[in-house]
């Protein structure tokens, strides 16, 4: 009966999608601020009736109802709690739920928040956001219906994937979501400042906070799937330049520039167009993403099942989407002009300078990613491009971006001064390089590019410091005078020191990984295995039996100097449900380094193998990530009161002009 | 900076960083498009050696060798018609299994062995790796995919 209210509810929030699209743009064109608001309630309804929805979803899932198709399918009553739970979205029908349900949240925000936007601005954002809910519940409702019955109702489920029941992955998938469907709402005001023919300050000032609050999630996302990939694909590697990977990639490179652009566009009132443009785009490899994953072209753990209606059905989405807002573009944008004039060398310049690195980096991800699809689709030969390929485009392409990242900000913005940015940047030189000359001689001239990348990091670390120290006046003013200004500084001012910071110390991670050393053994108990260091002892193997599934279980004792620092116990799981195995690492981490072990397969005579591994710096990699993001959120936390300003001057603005 | 020469500034710099990024692809490009081969491909033309590659078959059964330190491993994929030797330094996916769906990647040796760098298996039972199946409908033993049981409606 829920799950029914369920389909029910989903069917109504289809009918308020296509009153929500059509209703406040007409209202919006003809000045009728009735038809306007409709867009508001219909947003809000939406929300609760998606909501509703997926609720009635997962109250299936908790109470093991196997007479549904999607719950006999990927549920079983074995399983914990929290992966009845979250197997909701880990299958093709509750993750699309999941990701309408993310889509109507952000539109329902739209609504409630949006108080202080221009009446017709907010009717036309609405309604656009009306239009993607409605291409995509149509897509739920016509073939990838999650609240199909089964009967007879088997009596037990086919489980979840045991790949996918685990606690990092658990989270990963909403996270990204609100990554992905977040840079919907820079779309839909994209378009809808298309469609107004107007774009300045207090736009890029609606739209930023959108943009920031999507692009924390998606790097939290993101950090969460490569953490997911490191500890339990057993061979402790974070990053495979996978397509799947890409896909999530992508829109976070687009979006980085669009998050920087939109600066431009609020303080100087420049690079309108561009901006527009960054923010269809970004949006589009969203949807770009979703088809990669969803209709199964990809081998990967996100291809659930194979169904070529599906894949058609995005495709035929994304024309529309991609096609219908790029012609709009075409049409409306030469119609933007301009106004802030800059000079090459000044803030604006070194943003637009971010803004095609990171383009250019999304462009050749894309091709890589897309180009051996594209041969197979046109009857070409079957190929993949490995790995080397985007580490020999994207490696070139970052460091010049990076090297940018620290003196940008000290540039003035109309015309800057390169040398007095440089002057002032000597201690982050210096720093750079004394981690340079202290890393060749520790590691004997090591791989040269790792110790430059620790350099690099370096150089955009203490850059930053630099940067937020001359603008508290730190050290040239009193103690109480800088702690003064430092309270005084825009929050986003922080915010941004912060997550370049984050963005060295992940940079610090990757280069590190080159010194990571590797060891494979067959060992029995009581062996030693000597490790950077450390010495490994394998102590025994023991059969345990958890929830849902038996393991073997290594105890090993890691000693250092004869101490004992750690017992790390890798498992090998074997679920009977799906007949899998799935390995446990045991990861020890000191935050400089972590030890990572796996448990491989008996010989039969006793011996295991074991691959354990030193990596130096590897936490880092994701404490930089949450650090980027936490920048985010504190830069957040500034716009709140600004858009409160933003609005107020608008308002006087229209009312000037009426 | 009068409008016209920011614009032909800004139009420079995009055609440089087009030209960059063109250049970069193309010289990665070069050497790292993985071309796929099934194992009958393999068999009957002669490809090249030490050129990377990407195999797709099912795991023989009963061909899989472990080396004494446990250190490589030896087994041989099949599209049903022909087969060919690979051998792996490393550690195997958890579903690597005898009769199983394998992508190897990888480049042929002049013992004409395949000496994988990377296997993939597939994440899920109920899963077969696009390759696989193109290499098994290629060679004419395509059984088409597994239906799930009971998994639709009337």
């Amino acid at each position: 009966m829920i799950t029914e209210l369920g389909h029910f509810a989903l069917i109504l929030a289809l009918c308020l999608a296509a009153l929500q699209s059509t209703l406040p743009l007409a209202g919006a064109a003809r000045r009728h601020l009735g038809w306007m608001a409709v867009g508001q309630s219909t947003a809000l309804a939406q929300f609760v009736l998606v909501a509703l929805a997926f609720a009635a979803l997962v109250h299936a899932y908790v109470t093991s109802d196997f007479s549904v198709v999607n719950v006999a399918e990927n549920s079983h009553s074995t399983k914990p709690l929290l992966y009845k739970i979250t197997g909701v979205w880990g299958n093709h029908e509750g993750s699309m739920l999941l990701w309408v349900l993310i889509l109507s949240l952000f539109g329902g925000a739209v609504a409630w928040f949006g108080d202080n936007l221009p009446p017709a601005l907010r009717a036309r954002v609405l309604a656009v956001q009306g239009m993607i809910g409605f291409g995509f519940l149509l897509f739920i409702l016509l073939t990838s219906d999650p609240f199909h019955r089964l009967v007879p109702a088997p009596l037990d489920g086919r489980g979840l994937n045991p790949i996918l029941q685990d606690p990092g992955l658990a989270f990963h998938p909403p996270f990204l979501y609100l990554g992905y469907v977040g840079f919907s709402v820079s779309f839909s005001f994209a378009v809808a400042a298309l469609i107004e023919g107007r774009v300045d300050a207090a736009w890029a000032r609606w739209v930023r906070p959108w943009t920031l609050a999507a692009w924390c999630a998606l790097t939290i996302g993101i950090a969460m799937g490569s953490w997911w990939a490191y500890y339990t694909l057993g061979w402790g590697g974070w990053w495979f330049w996978d397509p799947v990977e890409n896909a999530s990639f992508m829109p976070w490179l687009v979006g980085t520039a669009l998050l920087h652009s939109a600066i431009v566009v609020e303080k100087r009132d420049a690079l309108k167009s561009w901006t527009i443009l960054l923010a269809i785009v970004t949006f589009s490899l969203s949807l770009i993403g979703t088809f990669l994953v969803r209709s199964g072209v990809l081998t990967s753990v996100h291809a659930f099942a194979v169904d070529p209606a599906r894949g058609t059905f995005i495709l035929l989405l994304l024309l529309v989407a991609i096609g219908g807002s790029l012609s709009l573009y075409a049409i409306r944008a030469p119609a933007l002009r301009g106004g802030g004039i800059f000079a090459p060398i000044s803030r604006e310049g070194a943003l637009v300078l971010n803004n095609l690195l990171l383009a250019t980096c999304a462009a050749t991800v894309f091709l890589g990613t897309l180009y051996p699809l594209f041969l197979d689709a046109v009857g070409g030969p079957k190929l993949s491009v490995g790995f080397p390929f985007f580490n020999r485009t994207f490696v070139p392409l970052m460091v010049p971006a990076l090297l940018a990242v620290a003196f940008g900000p000290m540039l003035a913005w109309k015309r800057g001064d390169l040398v007095g940015a440089l002057q002032r940047l000597w201690i982050a030189f210096a720093a750079a390089l004394v981690i340079i000359l202290i890393g060749l001689y520790a590691t004997g001239g090591g791989p040269v590019l790792a110790v430059l990348g620790l350099g690099l990091a370096m150089w955009v670390f203490a850059g930053s410091a630099v940067e937020w120290a001359e603008r508290v006046k730190l050290g040239r003013a009193a103690l109480a005078e800088s702690w003064r200004r430092a309270r005084h500084l825009p929050r986003a001012s922080h915010g941004m020191t912060l997550a370049h910071m984050g963005l060295a110390v992940t940079v610090a991670g990757i280069a590190a990984s080159a010194w990571q050393v590797e060891r494979i053994e067959i060992m029995r108990p009581g062996e030693d295995l000597p490790l950077a260091g450390y010495t490994l002892r394998l102590d025994g193997v023991a059969k345990v039996a958890g929830p849902n599934f038996t393991a073997d279980r290594a105890t090993i004792t890691v000693l250092h100097d004869g101490q004992r620092v750690a017992v790390m116990q890798p498992e090998k799981r074997f679920f009977p449900v799906q007949q899998m195995p799935t390995s446990l690492t045991a990861i020890h981490t000191t935050l400089l380094a972590d030890l990572y072990l796996a448990l491989g397969d008996a010989d039969g005579k006793g011996g295991w193998t074991l691959r354990a591994y030193w990596k130096p710096l590897v936490p880092w990699i994701w404490i930089g990530a949450v650090v980027m993001a936490a920048g985010g959120v504190v830069s957040l936390s500034d716009r709140r009161w600004r858009v409160g300003i933003a609005a107020r001057r608008a308002r006087g603005v229209t009312q000037a002009a009426e | 900076m009068t409008r016209k020469r920011r614009r032909l500034l800004a139009v420079l710099a995009g055609l440089g960083m087009l030209g960059l990024a063109t250049a970069l692809v193309l010289s990665a490009f070069s050497d790292n498009l993985v071309f796929f081969y099934t194992p009958s491909d393999i068999k009957t033309k002669s490809l090249p050696e030490g050129r990377r590659m990407r195999i797709g078959g099912l795991v023989e059964p009963a061909s899989v060798e472990k080396s004494a330190d446990g250190k490589t491993v030896a087994f041989r994929v099949t599209d049903g018609a022909n087969d060919v030797p690979v051998t792996y330094a490393g550690a195997l996916p958890d579903l690597f299994r005898e009769g199983q769906g394998v992508v190897i990647e990888g480049a042929l040796g002049k013992d004409h062995v395949i000496h994988a760098a990377t296997v993939l298996a597939k994440h899920d039972e109920r899963y077969m790796p696009p390759e696989v199946a193109e290499a098994l409908k290629r060679s004419g033993h395509w059984q088409g995919e597994h239906p799930p049981q009971g998994a639709k409606t009337p």
